[in-house]
């Protein structure tokens, strides 16, 4: 890891940088050079089918996974065992997970207030009034004093969004964010993302909704058995896909909806 | 949803209507209160033959029944007291708090100890440090499949096989470890130990009030100033000023050999010290198990969520792991403090004068059985209750909000 090469102009500037990045779970090899560079303001789809080390991918952004080979750049600052680049990295980098992973004995706005009273070192009564401008904004601020599990999945989700752009972060990363949810639920957090990427939010967002990936992502990246097999923009991956893998995938999830 | 406000099956408009009871057998209810009552009348007539029984038996063998024999004088020799007793002088009701007390000094200790070593060792077994989670999983597996009458044994003997006060292992000449128990120095207590103690609780009030001042200024400006080094300096700097300030005065009585045994110091006794250690090594056992799945019962999607938040694993244990786990761990948690309280009741076996070998001595000696039955199963179900009542309180206290 952490060959200590010289950035480029390029990948300083750039949002996130993943170069030649590997990783393995004992024998088995789950990311294979995956290379990918995510400008500023961009928004990116990634898809795949299940165990295409998608989900891997984005979780090497913020160190949730290890990645034991080639270089991840992020905001400038290049992921390494230290530990202050990592507090540094993760402080400017949401995440919003499949299960919401709300804390449960926190009231809403106490898991909105959590981290910037803790991490920003913010006064309380301040991360209180960012954290309601963020309720309001993914339009649950009547929930404000109840707790995670008194809401739907869908209100719950909206709360995971909201508590993360509570850390005020650059980038926003996005796993799975509608696969648990009943289908009526699925368009109001969908809804949030889309009014979140008009913002200039950069994102990076693992999914299988193909609406949402045609209304809002620049490019879409599909991964299969640790690769990238493919990107582009999504009517290029979508009307014309090159690879036979993407046509399979494709027709598959087309069947499926 | 900003919807439940006007949803008309929340308006209080009518109540459902009560249903009529038919004397069927195939109602329900009608089936159900038969039951209940079939139930009272067994247990009525059960208790009742019991209670002319025992009546019965008492009037022939002459037994008068009452407390009365609580004040007449009691002969037992005691040999470990807590308050002011006397062979010959004292009174039964007496030897009956000095077994209570001698109970509670087990098993308040013991819970301490056991949740203090248990906790540490449940941590342990998660260690990613390979040695150390093999020794707390061998802990764990030998000591909590050894029955607990076996370990009081063993300790006990162990402690009765040490040397004889005369070839005394011991630190220095303060602390002595014999056949006769642990002595130790005592410290001698004087006019300005009191003033310090009296700092020592005023520094308690002090770290509180700091320890709330600090929360309100994070509240306010977001910076959290020092509390543990405050709180230390306080605690130990006041009583110790107050201390040095009163001239420092420092003398102990020393536990000193004399003939065959020793005087002075203080004693930790074989009994007590076998009987400690053996429930808090055998509870321990438990409860680091119990620690163990609570931890490991918290999501490990937690430990994502606050890691990618920018938490550190101290804060992410503190604000977000722990408090959820305690949910888990608290309720089996309650079972083993009662089950340590009750096992100290095989206090017996190896000569500990808790209040079961006290009163089981007060009934043989009065022959005043059922009394004195009556009156362990009422010492027992008052701690027990208390440690429950105090349990669940605590427990409802934490309880997640659901629905």
């Amino acid at each position: 890891m952490s060959q200590s090469q010289t950035m480029s102009a390029e990948e300083a500037e750039a949002a996130i940088v993943l170069d030649k990045v590997n990783k393995w779970y004992g024998a088995m090899h789950v990311l294979r050079d995956v290379s990918l560079i995510v400008g500023k303001g961009e928004r990116v789809v990634v898809c795949g089918p299940s165990g295409s080390g998608k989900s891997t991918t984005i979780r090497c952004i913020n160190r949730l996974e290890e990645h034991q080979q080639g270089r991840i750049i992020v905001d400038g600052t290049e992921l390494t065992g230290d530990t202050r680049a990592l507090d540094t990295i993760r402080r400017e980098v949401g995440m919003v997970f499949q299960s919401f992973n709300l804390f449960p004995h926190l009231t809403i706005l106490e898991n909105c207030t959590l981290a910037p009273i803790q991490v920003r070192k913010m006064p309380k009564a301040e991360a209180e009034e960012l954290a309601m401008d963020y309720l309001r904004r993914v339009k649950i601020p009547e929930q404000a004093n109840k707790y995670p599990l008194q809401l739907s999945g869908g209100q719950q989700q909206r709360v995971a969004i909201a508590r993360a752009l509570c850390m005020k972060p650059k980038i926003m990363l996005f796993d799975e964010p509608t696969s648990a949810l009943d289908p009526e639920m699925i368009k109001e957090v969908l809804d949030t993302m889309v009014g979140l990427a008009e913002t200039g939010m950069t994102m990076v967002c693992v999914t299988h909704e193909m609406g949402f990936a045609r209304q809002v992502a620049n490019r879409v990246v599909f991964m299969d058995r640790g690769e990238v097999v493919e990107s582009g923009t999504p009517t290029e991956m979508f009307e014309h896909p090159r690879t036979d893998r993407l046509k399979m995938f494709l027709s598959q999830i087309l069947r499926g909806h | 949803m900003s919807g439940t406000a006007t949803d008309p099956r929340l308006a209080p408009s009518r109540q459902a209507p009560k249903r009529a009871l038919r004397l069927s057998w195939t109602d329900p209810r009608f089936r159900s209160i038969v039951w209940q009552a079939v139930v009272v009348a067994v247990v009525v007539g059960i208790v009742g033959y019991f209670v002319g029984n025992a009546r019965s038996n008492l009037e022939a063998r002459h037994i008068a029944t009452g407390f009365g024999f609580l004040d007449e004088t009691s002969g037992i020799p005691i040999g470990e007291t807590l308050i002011p007793y006397l062979p010959g002088t004292s009174t039964y009701l007496t030897a009956l708090v000095e077994g209570v007390l001698n109970t509670l000094k087990v098993a308040v200790v013991g819970v301490v100890l056991a949740t203090i070593l248990g906790t540490l060792i449940g941590i342990g077994r998660l260690s990613p440090n390979w040695l150390l989670a093999r020794i707390t999983a061998v802990y764990v597996e030998v000591l909590r499949d050894i029955p607990v009458l076996l370990q009081l044994l063993f300790w006990y003997v162990l402690l009765q096989g040490l040397p004889a006060p005369r070839q005394s292992m011991r630190i220095g000449d303060a602390v002595f470890l014999s056949n006769r128990g642990i002595k130790v120095p005592l410290l001698i207590w004087q006019g300005a130990h009191s003033w310090a103690l009296l700092g020592f609780v005023v520094a308690i009030v002090l770290s509180v009030l700091w320890v709330r001042h600090a929360h309100r200024r994070q509240d306010a400006t977001g910076q959290s100033p020092p509390v543990l080094p405050v709180v230390l300096a306080l605690l130990i700097g006041l009583p110790a000023i107050i201390w040095a300030a009163l001239g420092a005065p420092l003398s102990f009585d020393m536990p000193q050999l004399h003939g065959f045994n020793f005087t002075g110091g203080g004693t930790i006794t074989p009994e007590y010290g076998a009987l400690l250690t053996g429930l808090v090594i055998y509870t321990s056992s438990y409860i680091a198990e119990i620690v163990r799945s609570g931890i490991q019962a918290v999501p490990h999607g937690q430990w994502e969520a606050a890691q990618a938040l920018g938490l550190h694993r101290g804060k992410t244990l503190r604000l977000v792991v722990l408090p959820q786990a305690l949910r888990v761990i608290i309720p089996p948690m309650t079972s083993q403090y009662l089950n340590l309280t009750k096992n100290s009741s095989l206090a017996v076996a190896i000569g500990y004068q808790d209040i079961v070998s006290i009163a089981n001595t007060i009934l043989n000696q009065t022959g005043q059985a059922i009394e004195g039955i009556a009156i362990i199963m009422a010492v027992y179900l008052t701690i027990s209750l208390s440690i429950s009542l105090f349990m669940n309180w605590y427990n409802a206290h934490i309880a997640l909000v659901e629905r």
